[in-house]
């Protein structure tokens, strides 16, 4: 597999930000009550993400290191400025239906997570397809996600009559509210642990320990289902 | 005849309570207010409570299939928690949502958690609860047709008392259970006899029903839709499913606290958050609620209210004894 293949792979299924590093979980619970609403959202932050990582890998040689982290925020916002105004001008009904979330991309911890562990440090084009990678991978969680929630709350499927046409369904509304967005996203992280632990059985694991840049344990998000501490920390 | 001389640690002597001893004596004495909903509002509600007890055996039984445990279903746990859910539902509910609200409170709330002993909140009531924000229009709606004929129409009192004042209702009525209501929640009579019957056994005790009713009757009280007028706190004492939550939900052996003071306290928290939800809230009733949001509260409570052990002085005595020295 080559090294661009292999980005994406490790951003759809190895490290799927939501199912497996579990970020962005603010977006993820909120505004996937629909699966069309995910799937916009989704594909918003790509464009961020893959736009993000270009510049920011691009400039990750003058950005002083003090300042990295306003530095990338500008280069972010500016980005999710130009995505609003263009969704605000060309989907207005997306635009309305994932509100305040499009603008809070800017603190998308993917995004900057990206930035920080990923394109500060490697060339403009494996920061695209980093970014496609995790992109994607955040779009299916929330497509998923809404795909499930929509079929079983409101009935219907990409927003078309689906389980609604059957006589006598009435739609389980509590999916489509917020306990559904939990309930839902519990399941999905239950089966993709399942799906890890059978592989690892077999020998043939999913993913290898992801490892970590800081090597910070301490103040790491993720060192509770890290299992190879500080693995690149101790490379670096 | 060997395991008579086994040599083991304390304790030595046993009760012969066991879970499925207790939850026995549970069903036994939600059968009062079972065989009266049941003579209330027809063979459908038998129906119900059938169906809703079948699927939350089913789910447990397959479930421990699945996962390879020793399968669990001969504690009756999965009886009482499929009878006390169908108490609560609106005679006239589709049998398929029936079916999910069981399997929700079996599979979701109790098995995912590690099964009897391990769930963080009445099976029952998360069903319940689940249900009431799935099926909204469905779980409240009181109407009920026995034998053809409209038995019940529109509101449970309630849902009177809020919106037509207290002279809609009749106390009496409420008292015996002839009101509109969930199967098992209308007659506070029957409900009566069955914690009689659970605390004479030594199945419950009086601490978290009691601070619990008092608790709430004191703040209706003070802050019901008609303070200070006593009809009204008795009124809403036996609306709803104050008494069949105070005596057989409150009380579940798992979601409550173990300490005897934080029994007390639990009881307070729920009565202060049913009277808020019925008092405030959007709705008439705020039973279920009040009690599912309690018993998150319980690690906390039991936390705060560890009995001192024998011997153990506290600290704050134990400075004041040396200062007095």
């Amino acid at each position: 597999m080559n090294k661009y293949a292999e980005r994406l792979y490790n951003g759809i299924i190895k490290e799927n930000p939501t199912f497996v590093l579990m970020l962005g979980m603010c977006p993820t619970l909120a505004v996937t009550s629909s699966a069309i609403n995910g799937l916009g959202m989704g594909l918003s932050t790509t464009v961020v993400l893959v736009f993000a990582n270009l510049l920011i890998s691009l400039f990750r040689k003058v950005i002083p290191n003090g300042v990295r982290i306003p530095a990338f925020i500008v280069i972010v916002a500016s980005l999710v400025t130009i995505v609003q105004l263009l969704m605000q001008a060309y989907m207005q009904d997306l635009s309305k239906a994932l509100g305040v979330y499009i603008p809070l991309i800017v603190v998308n911890c993917i995004i900057l997570g990206r930035a920080e562990s990923y394109a500060s440090k490697n060339g403009p084009v494996e920061s695209i397809f980093d970014g496609v990678g995790m992109g994607l991978g955040f779009t299916v969680g929330l497509t998923l996600i809404g795909l499930i929630r929509e079929i079983l709350g409101a009935g219907t499927f990409f927003n078309r009559p689906f389980l609604s046409a059957i006589e006598g369904f009435t739609p389980i509304t509590i999916f489509i509210m917020a306990p559904g967005a939990f309930l839902v996203l519990g399941f999905l992280v239950a089966g993709m642990n399942i799906i890890r632990k059978k592989m690892d059985d077999r020998g043939t694991p999913l993913a290898e320990p992801a490892g970590c840049l800081s090597g910070d344990c301490a103040h790491c998000g993720q060192s509770a289902m890290c299992t190879g501490k500080s693995k690149e920390g101790e490379k670096a | 005849m060997s395991e008579n001389y086994q040599v083991s640690s304390a304790p030595h002597v046993r009760a012969k309570d066991s879970t499925s001893r207790v939850m026995l004596y549970v069903i036994i004495a939600l059968l009062p207010a079972s065989l009266f909903g049941i003579f209330n509002f027809g063979i459908r509600a038998l129906l119900l409570i059938l169906i809703t007890i079948a699927t939350c055996i089913a789910c447990e039984w397959i479930f421990n299939i699945i996962v390879h445990k020793k399968n669990t279903v001969t504690d009756l746990s999965a009886v009482v928690t499929g009878l006390l859910l169908a108490l609560n539902f609106p005679a006239g509910l589709p049998l398929w949502e029936a079916v999910i609200g069981g399997a929700f409170a079996i599979l979701i709330v109790k098995m995912m958690f590690g099964g009897l002993g391990q769930n963080f909140m009445n099976p029952a009531l998360g069903g319940r609860c689940f249900l009431l924000i799935a099926f909204a229009a469905d779980m409240t709606n009181f109407n009920v047709v026995k034998n053809g004929v409209d038995v019940y129409t529109g509101a449970t009192p309630l849902a009177l008392i809020r919106n037509e004042g207290l002279n809609s209702v009749n106390v009496m009525d409420m008292l015996l259970g002839k009101t509109a209501g969930t199967i098992g929640e209308t007659s506070v009579i029957a409900v009566l006899i069955g914690a009689i019957i659970l605390i004479l056994c030594g199945v419950i005790n009086l601490r978290i029903p009691a601070s619990y009713i008092i608790t709430f009757a004191v703040f209706v009280f003070i802050f019901g839709a008609e303070r200070f007028n006593p009809t009204y706190v008795v009124a809403q004492l036996c609306g709803g499913g104050l008494m069949l939550g105070a005596f057989f939900m409150a009380t579940d052996y798992v979601t409550s606290p173990i300490t005897p003071r934080g029994q007390i306290v639990f009881g307070i928290c729920c009565g202060i958050l049913t009277g808020l939800f019925r008092c405030f809230g959007a709705n008439a009733e705020g039973v279920s609620f009040a009690i599912i949001l309690s018993n998150l509260l319980v690690p906390l409570i039991e936390k705060v209210t560890v009995p001192d052990a024998f011997g153990i002085v506290k600290v704050k005595k134990a400075k004041e004894a040396k200062a007095n020295e």
